[in-house]
């Protein structure tokens, strides 16, 4: 189809020139999503497990409400941390509007959701497996969480991959509360959504590229890390 | 044991999460280190490439950051209004008086103009080329119910064309499917327009920068009444105590100087000037 080794070209020019406006907002999409992406873990596995474990009221409904975030559209996501950050909204006046925290932060709200619903799953897969074996080795529900963690960490590194995919694809919720910021708050996502707008479709697409490129890169990186940790473990 | 190894092993993990997110940190406090303004302006002006033309020269001047957010008039008044930009830069007369009389802004200021224009399908089925009378345009595109592609976002050229809408005394909502409103930028709107050769009323900025014009061209241009101003206006310190006024009258002041005017006129795109400087000198 016309365009796409226009496309292709652009591309390809963007690497090889080591293009510096190019390396910057590919450097500040990895430090604003990487970043999400381990607060979000921090949260998101804990809170996991432990819906997995832990018996209480209202848990199972819980468990759909945090299932259903999964699919939060991030422009809410992002409008919510808009009206929370905005001078007129309750967190006004640390004045982080408009900058890479503020971005952070609403790629965290829509990553956690994520990573805690899988999560749970895994670790409740897990407990019905090995629950006989770690009641008998007195351990509480939820003092076996840290265990079951450790013992699904492959399976958990998919979960947080997938969190990761969120974080590095999306556009809405950055484009809200970064505000696309030329050297400031532009990522890739956002750069690619500018550039479509300014009908520069190579230039965007070529643009897209570079981002698989990347995403593509950390999950091979994370694949491989796994494979040799898992023959490590034997 | 296995508890302690357990531990051993969180810890770790968060030490190495802790790595991730220093060097993101100390990326922020970085940023911070230098003055800097928040302008909050409009699609037009950011994506024709006027701001990377001229902020520069007022930054290696002043040493003062310029960050512009562009988007539409309606949302970048919004975000002046909540006290989350110093200045903004926009083109929408009557709002912006409005935002001002609000007490949103201090004063509003003439910058510069361009003006709009009808762009549409070269085989122009509304037969409208050279008419030179863009509400008689407008009237035959209506009357041929050809395809006409509106913002729909309450930018200040969605607000341009609804009052011409009304001058032509027609309420293309009501017409049918021939009115698409597409409630997105002067850029995606013209990627829809190009997509379906539909005819679309466009700042002359944009166009001259947009490279997907598929079977697009002008069709009408010059009529008065598609005159494009542009104002800039101080969000009011008093109503925002954090607004950065020092510095965001500096940028405002240097703009309307006839060294930021002369910038603005300077600025052409293929030897086609897209600005026209009209600030009023001080005091008269």
């Amino acid at each position: 189809m016309h365009g796409f080794d226009e496309a292709l070209a652009a591309a390809w020019r963007l690497i090889v020139t080591g293009d510096t406006a190019l390396v910057e907002i590919a450097t500040l999409s990895l430090k604003v999503s990487l970043t999400a992406v381990v607060c979000a873990a921090l949260i998101g596995l804990p809170l996991g497990a432990a819906l997995a474990l832990a018996r209480f009221p209202g848990r199972n409904a819980l468990v759909v409400t945090i299932n259903a975030l999964m699919g939060l559209p991030p422009v809410v996501a992002g409008l919510l941390v808009y009206l929370l950050l905005s001078r007129a909204g309750p967190l006004g006046p640390y004045g982080l509007l408009f900058t890479p925290t503020a971005m952070i932060i609403a790629q965290t709200v829509l990553v956690t959701p994520i990573i805690a619903a899988l999560t749970r799953q895994v670790v409740a897969d897990l407990w019905q497996e090995y629950r006989e074996q770690l009641t008998s080795l007195g351990a509480s529900r939820l003092r076996a969480v840290p265990t079951l963690l450790w013992d699904a960490r492959f399976s958990l590194v998919t979960a947080v991959l997938a969190g990761l995919g969120r974080a590095m694809a999306e556009v809405g919720a950055i484009l809200v509360v970064g505000g696309n910021i030329a050297g400031v708050t532009r990522t890739m996502t956002t750069a690619i959504a500018l550039e479509t707008s300014k009908g520069d479709l190579p230039l965007a697409l070529g643009l897209g590229i570079v981002l698989l490129v990347i995403v593509l890169a950390i999950n091979a990186a994370a694949h491989l890390l796994g494979t040799t940790a898992r023959r490590a473990a034997g | 044991m296995k508890l302690f190894e357990t531990t051993r092993r969180a810890v770790m993990a968060i030490a190495v999460g802790a790595a991730f997110l220093g060097p993101a940190g100390a990326a922020g406090a970085q940023t911070a280190e230098k003055p800097f303004i928040t302008v909050a302006s409009t699609t037009s002006t950011e994506q024709s490439g006027l701001f990377k033309h001229l902020l520069p020269q007022f930054t290696e001047k002043t040493g003062i950051e310029v960050r512009v957010v562009a988007v539409g008039t309606g949302q970048a008044l919004k975000i002046g209004e909540r006290g989350d930009a110093d200045v903004v830069f926009v083109h929408a007369k009557s709002a912006e008086e409005e935002f001002v009389a609000k007490g949103f802004g201090v004063e509003r200021l003439e910058v510069m103009y361009n003006d709009f224009i009808l762009v549409g399908p070269k085989s122009d089925p509304a037969g409208v080329r050279g008419t030179g009378d863009v509400v008689k345009a407008f009237q035959a595109i209506a009357e041929k119910k050809s395809p006409f592609v509106s913002r729909g976002d309450d930018s200040g050229t969605h607000k341009a064309e609804l009052a011409l809408w009304k001058l032509a005394a027609i309420d293309p909502k009501a017409g049918g499917s021939w009115y698409r409103e597409t409630g997105s930028g002067m850029g995606p709107a013209l990627n829809t327009a190009a997509g379906m050769d539909a005819y679309i009323l466009a700042d002359r900025g944009t166009w001259l920068s947009f490279k997907n014009r598929g079977d697009l061209a002008i069709l009408v241009e010059g009529d008065d009444r598609l005159f494009n101003q542009y104002g800039i206006i101080l969000v009011n310190p008093a109503r925002h105590p954090h607004v950065k006024e020092k510095e965001a009258r500096a940028f405002i002041d240097w703009v309307l100087s006839p060294e930021g005017q002369a910038a603005i006129a300077s600025y052409k795109i293929e030897g086609e000037q897209l600005f026209f400087p009209n600030a009023r000198k001080k005091g008269a």
